[in-house]
């Protein structure tokens, strides 16, 4: 086989397959979206953003985004560097921390939910401990703090690893020469991970943070399962949009309202930890 | 690269080889009823059994189902041959791409059924199959509890709040336990049985004077109400742990409480307001669609399942009635006993406001349920104004009707053209 020709015979099975799955669909969701009853128009989008959920849902889609990943970043980065260190036991502790990875996003809104629930583990043992006098309902409308916070927590268990993943690789890929050379000059182990890990970790931390930012605007199960109908999000409403209206327009204008959202923060993303051109580990 | 095409080839075969083997010969029957494993598990095994030929029972959420029928009639050929599914189901379907089934021959007892299943048209676009209901159930341990003089089988809103807060009172925990979870069926309490009850009609009334009393109402009951309710879809749950002792739901979705422990809740009928007690039937179909491969063998699905003895053994394994005149035999099950005996007295009572399914509104049936839905969430989880929810929602209910032109429906008194919203 001509050795020019190669990488373009390689990634060709991919690229078929992202046109037929990915490229294919999103044409036609596209002109789903900016159909009308006569050719093109914006009234899908008008209609679902003049809808009074609509600011509702997309303040608490942003503001899950806002806390869980940030935490989950901080989480993974210090888990990771943890596991680097680890001299035993590193496989094994790396299989327990991604457990969660495996569970599909709906089975960990439930496991949340026996937890949180009125007749739930949560307040079965604080009324066994003698820590509240009868069960407690922290999943009411009443307070959607506890609400949001329970949902943030599930998120935060659920979907860290996923960012630990990629950073345990990254760091793995730092040359020990660099440490070595930082230690010489005295420099502190907050240092070293201040000046060396981050500034390397540049590529991965990229990669992670968009793929969790990503499907942070994409969060639905779990809030399905744990707020019910008290936190309407993003998906949730394009879901209602497709199945309990049958208006696929609508849906399909959500969609790449998201879609929209998922773009502009990747390119900041992109932009913020670029990585200079020419610069290598 | 020989061996590649090869490969190709044989794949390629192997591919056209399956898709063109008939796996079965069976009748795909395509469902969104009877979804809970037990109950399609007893739809295959003591329902369809006796159908010769065999039957492929496929139950699926209302959105799957949908989307793979519509994939089936956008192509132009499909495998599916018997739907079952609900009215509002259908009624969101464009009628061509349903069998006309008024020559089969068979239908239900009730010419109002009959009437909704024309969709209409001309004929039965589908045939009504099932039926059932939404009741109130409660456990034993609330009916110490009820306000004194009230008969829990001729209950008024007022006895209703008043009795959920002597439970709130003495015991110290909101007790009524109502359906508003993302799947709850929350809207039919209010387009079925508050607005009859309250406002002697549903469209016409949406934003009337009595329409903010019947919230007024309902405020007043929510605040007895279980907090939690905004997570409780299938209420069955919430009585068998007693999270709820008094409960709004559809028969179904109550039925195994009562299997499980039919010493300890009680049915009985929806409460009456000003203008009687609202209640509102619940009604399955079956049709068969325009792309079904064999449509012979569909129509005697259909046919068969219309016979009185598969609609009891249908019964038997959904909890929901039959459709057709038949003699109910003496070892139902607890939850049929229960539920069966709540309807009928709730049909049977002096002041009974019976209400019909939502009809006419084509695919814009999610649209009405929402306005209800939004009111309920804007109100009563919001605290807004009633007056100005109402004269708010009130807007996109009279949008929904002129752009579906579809005329009232009892109890509001009937219209020319599209139903107004006064």
């Amino acid at each position: 086989m001509n050795a020019r020709l190669l990488p373009y015979v390689l990634i060709l099975p991919v690229t078929l397959f992202l046109c037929l799955f990915f490229l294919y669909p999103f044409v036609l969701v596209a002109a789903q979206a900016f159909g009308g009853a006569d050719g093109l128009s914006l009234d899908n989008f008008r209609d679902v953003v003049s809808y009074w959920k609509f600011p509702i849902s997309l303040k608490n889609t942003m503001l899950l985004a806002a806390l869980v990943v940030p935490v989950q970043l901080a989480l993974a980065l210090l888990m990771a560097t943890m596991v680097n260190r680890m001299k035993k036991g590193r496989d094994l502790v790396l299989y327990i921390w991604t457990i969660p990875l495996g569970i599909s996003d709906l089975a960990a809104g439930i496991i949340w939910l026996a937890i949180f629930e009125q007749s739930g583990f949560l307040n079965s043992m604080m009324t066994g401990l003698g820590l509240a006098d009868g069960p407690v309902n922290f999943l009411s409308y009443q307070n959607p703090g506890m609400v949001f916070l329970a949902i943030a927590l599930a998120e935060i268990w659920r979907a860290t690893a996923i960012m630990l993943v990629i950073l345990v690789a990254g760091i793995g890929l730092i040359p020990k020469e660099y440490y070595e050379a930082a230690e010489v000059f005295g420099a502190s182990p907050w240092q070293r991970f201040l000046r060396v890990t981050l500034p390397m970790l540049r590529p991965s931390l990229q990669t992670a943070l968009i793929l969790r930012v990503v499907l942070a605007f994409e969060v639905f199960a779990v809030v399905a399962a744990l707020g019910g109908t008290v936190m309407p999000v993003l998906m949730g409403e394009i879901y209602a949009y497709q199945f309990d209206l049958q208006n696929g327009g609508a849906a399909a204008a959500m969609a790449l309202i998201v879609l929209g959202i998922s773009i502009v923060f990747t390119v900041i993303i992109l932009r913020v930890l670029r990585v200079p051109k020419g610069a290598t580990i | 690269m020989k061996s590649l095409n090869a490969l190709a080839s044989a794949v390629a075969a192997a591919a056209f080889v399956a898709s063109t083997a008939p796996l079965s010969a069976d009748v795909l029957f395509w469902s969104t009823q009877a979804r809970p494993v037990e109950e399609a598990q007893a739809m295959r095994e003591q329902v369809l059994s006796g159908f010769e030929g065999g039957v492929d029972y496929q139950p699926n959420e209302d959105g799957p189902w949908l989307t793979r029928l519509n994939a089936e009639l956008e192509a132009g050929s499909g495998s599916i041959d018997v739907l079952g599914a609900l009215h509002g189901n259908f009624s969101a379907m464009n009628p061509d791409a349903l069998t006309d089934l008024g020559d089969l021959g068979v239908a239900s007892s009730s010419e109002t059924f009959n009437g909704l299943a024309k969709l209409g048209t001309e004929t039965l676009q589908y045939v009504p199959w099932m039926q059932a209901s939404y009741i109130m159930a409660a456990s034993k341990e609330a009916l110490e509890y009820l306000p004194e003089g009230a008969d829990i089988n001729a209950l008024t809103y007022d006895q209703l709040i008043a009795w959920a807060k002597n439970v709130h009172d003495e015991t110290g925990d909101a007790k009524f336990g109502f359906p508003a979870g993302p799947k709850g069926l929350k809207h039919r309490f209010f387009q079925g049985y508050l607005y009859p009850s309250y406002t002697n009609g549903v469209v016409r009334t949406f934003a009337s004077d009595e329409a903010v009393v019947a919230w007024e109402k309902f405020r007043e009951l929510w605040q007895h109400t279980n907090p939690a309710s905004t997570n409780f879809s299938f209420m069955q749950e919430q009585l068998l742990n007693g999270d709820a002792w008094i409960v709004f739901d559809h028969t179904s979705r109550l039925a195994q409480a009562f299997n499980e422990r039919p010493d300890d809740f009680v049915a009985f009928p929806a409460p009456a307001g000003p203008t009687g007690r609202g209640f509102m039937p619940v009604l399955a179909g079956l049709a068969i669609p325009s792309t079904a491969p064999d449509p012979e063998a569909a129509k005697a699905l259909v046919a068969y399942m219309l016979k009185p003895e598969t609609q009891i053994a249908t019964l038997r394994a959904t909890n929901f009635f039959p459709v057709v005149n038949v003699d109910l035999p003496d070892d139902l099950p607890p939850s049929v006993k229960a539920s069966g005996a709540a309807v009928a007295k709730m049909s049977a009572s002096p002041d009974a406001n019976p209400g019909l399914l939502p009809a006419g509104l084509g695919d814009k049936g999610g649209d009405f349920n929402r306005v209800f839905v939004d009111s309920f969430e804007r109100i009563i989880l919001g605290g807004q104004d009633i007056r100005r929810v109402l004269d708010d929602q009130k807007g996109r209910l009279a949008a929904i009707m002129e752009e579906t032109g579809a005329p009232c429906w009892a109890p509001d008194a009937p219209s020319d053209g599209a139903c107004p919203v006064e």
